[in-house]
């Protein structure tokens, strides 16, 4: 399957470019090159202003740190194990295939590293109201989760479209207290919740603190988001130094809005790993139903920041399409644009067949059940492996597990089968 | 002098405050909105506010995200939306528009390229509701460039620092939106509007309009006796979206309902006159 581009493609993803010092990013403005930065209505700014400045002195703070660390180790069950698939990598043929296992961690995803972080910071702040924005229900159900820790109120905004997909996921919300708003408006899925979640915080902008999900949304999110999912990635280095005598030759991850993959990649960005994000391919890029902004999109500004984004001549945001709710997002965090462009992460897209395809192989060959949108990267992972020697390893971030899918498999099934 | 300086000079020597309705451009159809904006004028509008749709109108109430999703639907683009300014043009030079609208659809055509079509158009001003003063250092000085007023917003949670700030890059108006909260809402305190709008003076020597909560005549009049202009839309939005019938039916309508607010104004106008 290795064409031209694709080998140029690896060559780019392999190794540091010297001129990038991704420590230093965002700036002081919040701008990844180009893109980040703060696009909101007047009235946000002073509260994300008011967010900053907390975050910097909690920063500063080792009781912050002590905390989140005490609840990552007892609440979410990190550190999260390595796990070779032995079977999978065998069946690629090539490579050695390594999963990272978020779909371990509690609430079943990486989305509760982030939740803890931000409602630990939350509190601090005096916030008595907790609110979010869920497309998968994975975020929801993980900020649902902390906010009934730390009883705090809690309002889940989700799309209506996704409220169906997702059913058990709002079921479980709603046994943690929270209250899920679904929403009508525009296409009914992650970004409309994203719009709303947003019109709540303008109007309840005195008690309430926002947990954005994913690394997107106007600075400083983008930063705290990276910075919370970042543990993914650091143990991940720590264990791959243990377990595979060094670095894994490569790094595979899912991109919707791009927090499980920032958090893995962020560790490794100065290192000599090649690093692959995996956008939903949907139908495929070339039908135009998908949701790989960075595949087929172009700069714009959505959701308060400027990023890739799937739009139409006029700018106007263009519905997605993907077999899972967590990647059909026609945004992406500004950090992987700037990555994408300096050329240090390579992007590709996963269609829906395919992932459906590394969902099933995965239960059945390694007796793990992926969520829908882990199984994109998987499904890259295989391909990759396919091309590279048995001694060279990749590390997957097996971001969630796939309860929550049940439903959407077996429709797609009758479609696809 | 811009068009919107010297309407706002007008008033100021009359004593009154602009009226200032908004409807979204498109709604129900890019053909209806030239006489829907001919329909404001003749209900009284000092100057209109045109809303550019979009797709995700993140500060928008459910009145005006519908009426955007209607508008959309139609096949209305910002470059639609320009040309409806054309056609206004031919029978009104004299009420000022401005464009209120999100970022992205003024981006995607080119940020130079839109302010200059706006200009030629005949647009006054630019409200970008997604434009903080933090990105504007690329972005206003291509409105004003062309000829257009940068409108900026400032609100209840703006600091003194960003008010400063902000009037120093605004022109034509100083939008302050008037409650937390999107489009559409309500709740103005006119005693709280009196101490904010006596706050953000000093910073500015430009008109101060008033939106984001005004429904009734009775709440335009409130606001008037303390702002420069008062911005009514979600109600006449709301006339729009609620009427079927035909585009005259609804124009007057239009017309009536803005007739209404004029009165409600110059009613407060009168009073405060009675007072001196």
């Amino acid at each position: 399957m290795t064409t031209t581009a694709e080998a140029e493609r690896r060559i780019d993803a392999h190794g540091p470019n010297n001129s990038i010092k991704p420590e230093s990013l965002p700036d002081g403005r919040g701008h990844f090159g180009p893109y980040g930065g703060r696009f909101v209505a007047e009235t946000l700014m002073a509260p994300l202003y008011e967010l900053e400045k907390a975050y910097a002195e909690a920063l500063a703070d080792p009781a912050f740190d002590r905390e989140i660390q005490r609840d990552l180790t007892d609440f979410v069950g990190r550190p999260t194990p390595l796990y070779h698939a032995a079977t999978l990598s065998k069946d690629s043929g090539g490579a050695q295939i390594w999963f990272k296992r978020e779909d371990l961690a509690h609430t079943g995803a990486h989305k509760i590293n982030n939740t803890v972080g931000q409602a630990l910071l939350a509190k601090r702040m005096g916030k008595t109201r907790i609110i979010a924005e869920t497309g998968a229900g994975q975020h929801g159900v993980a900020t649902a989760t902390i906010a009934a820790r730390l009883g705090m109120q809690c309002v889940v905004y989700m799309g209506s479209e996704d409220m169906r997909r997702q059913s058990t996921n709002v079921y479980r919300m709603r046994l943690f207290g929270a209250e899920v708003r679904g929403v009508d408006s525009g296409s009914k899925t992650l970004k409309d919740a994203l719009n709303e979640a947003m019109r709540d915080w303008v109007a309840n902008v005195d008690d309430t603190f926002y947990i954005i999900g994913t690394v997107a949304g106007p600075h400083p999110y983008p930063r705290l988001v990276r910075d919370f999912q970042s543990v993914i990635g650091r143990e991940s280095r720590e264990q791959a130094a243990e377990r595979l005598g060094g670095l894994p030759d490569a790094l595979v991850a899912c991109v919707g809005g791009g927090s499980n993959a920032i958090g893995l990649f962020h560790p490794f960005l100065n290192d000599d790993v090649a690093i692959y994000g995996v956008e939903a391919g949907g139908d495929g890029v070339a039908t135009g139903r998908h949701a790989a902004p960075l595949a087929a999109g172009r700069s714009g500004v959505l959701h308060g920041n400027r990023t890739y984004i799937m739009q139409d001549d006029a700018g106007q945001i263009q519905a997605t399409h993907s077999i899972s709710a967590g990647l059909d997002y026609p945004g992406v965090g500004p950090e992987h644009a700037w990555l994408k462009d300096q050329g240090r992460a390579v992007y590709v897209s996963v269609d829906d067949r395919q992932a459906l395809a590394a969902f099933h192989a995965t239960c059945e060959r390694e007796g793990i059940l992926p969520a829908l949108e882990t199984s994109h990267a998987i499904a890259y992972a295989q391909q990759l492996a396919a091309t590279m020697r048995h001694d060279q390893t990749i590390l997957v971030n097996c971001s969630g597990r796939g309860d929550k899918d049940m439903a959407s498999v077996a429709e797609a099934e009758g479609d696809l089968s | 002098m811009s068009r919107l300086a010297s309407r706002f000079n007008v008033l100021k020597h009359a004593g009154r405050a602009a009226l200032i309705p908004y409807i979204t451009a498109g709604d129900p159809s890019p053909e209806a909105t030239v006489s829907l904006m001919h329909a404001l004028v003749h209900g009284g509008a000092d100057i209109i506010e045109l809303g550019v749709p979009f797709t995700d109108p993140m500060a928008d109430g459910p009145v005006i995200q519908a009426a955007c999703e209607r508008a959309l639907a139609a096949g209305t683009t910002l470059s639609s939306v320009l040309e409806s300014v054309v056609a206004f043009r031919r029978d009104d030079t004299d009420t000022p528009i401005v464009l209120m609208g999100y970022l992205n659809p003024m981006d995607a055509m080119g940020l130079p390229n839109f302010a200059q079509r706006a200009a030629e158009a005949g647009v006054d001003g630019v409200l970008i509701v997604d434009m903080t003063t933090e990105e504007a250092p690329e972005t206003l000085p291509v409105l004003a460039e062309a000829g257009l007023d940068p409108i900026c917003l400032v609100a209840p949670t703006t600091t003194d620092d960003r008010i400063r700030r902000i009037c120093q890059r605004a022109a034509g108006f100083v939008y302050y939106v008037s409650t937390k909260g999107v489009t559409g809402g309500s709740g103005i305190v006119a005693g709280h509007l009196a101490d904010k709008l006596a706050h953000i003076r000093p910073y500015t020597e430009l008109p101060i309009g008033v939106g984001f909560g005004v429904r009734e005549p009775a709440d335009a009049a409130a606001v008037a006796e303390v702002a420069d202009g008062v911005v009514v839309g979600s109600v006449l939005v709301r006339v729009i979206g609620e009427h079927t019938g035909s585009l005259e039916t609804t124009c007057e309508r239009l017309r009536a309902q803005v007739a209404a607010l004029k009165q409600g104004i110059e009613d407060s106008n009168k009073l405060s006159l009675a007072a001196q």
